[in-house]
């Protein structure tokens, strides 16, 4: 089959894979309908994270029609249009039966040592040796644990809209449910990208009283206006932390959701340790978590910080000061798509949900390696590059 | 099987097991040999970390006469045989049992000691981790094959486009 690899330094390219089987009783195989970009693949082409081998296939947000299941699927049959969890967890051990399917035990098949110590949920399009699955931006994909991470797809939700349920969708929601979002809250979110807009929209759905967005990409920002419905403030143009204690009469949002990850602003001149970090240990540089001190600056006194941005290590200069002194409460994670998708997808299927602005380009698979550029580049408005095998 | 009570271990007692449990054994006989091990709390980390002998502990979210059916070690402890030394206890919480392993005081046999080499702990980290997988969803999870196990895809055609 085709499947966009990565390559090591001659980057990103489609080449000619042996096609996925099943190698568990619980798996399915799902031939891609749509498979999207996302900002966690970002990291593994620097290096920052789980280390990708030349030929691992990525993308972990897709949907497909299920062609072929093992004799331990009792949910799903061959034919059925399906969105996937862009992780994978069993379902059955104590972390899944809490509903924390991110922190599944047996998810992952990488070595008995997890990168942190413990195991956690399997990723499609990481790198099978840190315990991941081969990714979507392929023909096919083996689904393992399909029961639990495959829900079909109901009928008014197409394909371009119901890709998003997979990942961005699911992630929004968690930001909303770790901060506790209700009614009459303010809540801010840093990152107008797909993430942000969906964290938004579930702020809202939630109860929330205003929700605000903010980015530094006026397409981004109009994105979330006219899409999702929430207030806007562009970083370059205003001063943030004062913006929102003016509109929250002085005390800050609520609920404060870094959904722009350890990106980089010129505008911020580097600190002491990455200017040590650079000068000593080339490439070790501290991840910049400028979006995460903002959050914690400007929010309420005993309010909630919710981190959803891809950190795959340790950051610099964090204003843990502040939070002890401010009373914050700290969340982070990734979603549990197991748990939310049948809902979202029925929230999709009413229109309360919209994901369909969020693939602004749609390529072929061979064309990945240009969706790639466009959306790492933020180029010519680009929220996501949705693939078509 | 009678469940085993956090009294019927005097809290922070393992049980000591090797080779076939009698079921009984399990709830009962064993109880007398209980003996207090791992006080991992009391341990510093990092010097202590790296002794080749320290136990290896993982949480079963299942009872314990689930992980040790009719009193037997499971897959694929039971093919280290006496080559490892196994406890148990309930989990705090209802969170099921913690099993641990670690070297028994014997010197391993020839292959074994070949396999397991100086630092036994990966080995018996894998076949604990396979014996909760194997409790909680019935087999062992099976990676992808990686493109660095065979022919790599990167070598392979490019495609027209």
């Amino acid at each position: 089959m085709r499947a966009l690899c990565w390559l090591g330094e001659d980057g990103l390219a489609v080449r000619r894979v042996p096609d996925p089987e099943l190698r568990n009783s619980t798996d399915a195989i799902v031939r891609v309908r749509r498979s999207s970009t996302c900002g966690e693949d970002l990291p593994l082409f620097a290096g920052r994270g789980p280390v990708l081998s030349v030929g691992d296939v990525l993308g972990h947000e897709f949907l497909g029609d299920v062609v072929e299941v093992g004799p331990g699927v009792r949910r799903h049959r061959v034919g059925d249009r399906v969105v996937v969890c862009a992780s994978v967890a069993c379902g059955n051990c104590w972390y899944c039966r809490q509903g924390h399917y991110a922190s599944c035990d047996n998810g992952s098949a990488g070595p008995a040592v997890a990168r942190w110590g413990q195991p956690t949920a399997g990723r499609f399009g990481h790198p099978p040796a840190a315990g991941g699955f081969a990714g979507s931006h392929a023909e096919y994909v083996r689904v393992p644990y399909a029961d639990v991470g495959a829900f079909a797809v109901p009928e008014p939700v197409d394909d371009d809209r119901a890709v998003f349920a997979s990942d961005a969708v699911p992630t929004g929601w968690l930001a909303a449910e770790l901060g506790e979002v209700g009614p009459g809250d303010v809540v801010a979110v840093w990152g107008a990208g797909a993430v942000g807009q969906m964290a938004a929209r579930a702020a809202l759905l939630r109860g929330a009283d205003r929700v605000v967005v903010i980015d530094r990409y006026p397409e981004r920002l109009r994105s979330a206006e006219r899409h999702v419905g929430a207030e806007t403030l562009d970083h370059r143009a205003v001063d943030v932390p004062a913006e929102l204690w003016e509109l929250t009469g002085g005390r800050g949002p609520d609920v404060c959701v870094e959904a722009a990850g350890p990106t980089g602003d010129d505008a911020e001149p580097p600190s002491l340790a990455e200017r040590f970090a650079a000068a000593t240990r080339p490439g070790t540089a501290p991840e910049r978590p400028i979006a995460v001190r903002e959050a914690v600056h400007a929010c309420r006194k005993s309010g909630r910080v919710v981190v959803l941005g891809t950190f795959t290590g340790f950051v610099d200069a964090f204003p843990l000061g502040a939070v002890v002194d401010k009373g914050l409460t700290l969340r982070a994670g990734r979603q549990h798509g197991q748990r939310w998708i049948p809902m979202l997808l029925e929230r999709m299927a009413r229109g309360e949900i919209p994901t369909g602005h969020l693939a602004t380009h749609r390529l072929p698979l061979d064309q990945g390696a240009h969706g790639y550029d466009l959306f790492r580049d933020r180029a010519d408005g680009c929220l996501r590059a949705v693939f078509t095998p | 099987m009678a469940r085993m009570g956090r009294s019927t271990w005097g809290g922070r007692a393992l049980a000591r097991t090797a080779g076939v449990l009698a079921a009984g054994a399990v709830a009962g006989a064993t109880a007398a040999r209980a003996l207090p091990v791992p006080r991992w709390a009391e341990r510093p980390r990092a010097a202590r970390d790296a002794r080749p002998d320290r136990w290896q502990v993982v949480t079963v979210d299942r009872p314990p006469e689930w992980v040790l059916p009719g009193g037997r070690w499971p897959e694929p402890l039971r093919r280290l045989g006496g080559a490892v030394e196994v406890a148990l206890r309930p989990a705090p919480g209802g969170r099921g049992t913690e099993l641990a392993a670690r070297p028994a005081g014997t010197p391993l046999p020839g292959m074994a000691a070949h396999v397991v080499g100086d630092d036994p702990g990966p080995l018996l980290r894998q076949a604990l981790r396979q014996v909760k997988q194997l409790a909680e969803t019935g087999e062992v999870l099976r990676a992808d094959p990686s493109p660095l196990d065979g022919p790599q895809p990167s070598h392979g055609p490019a495609v027209p486009g």
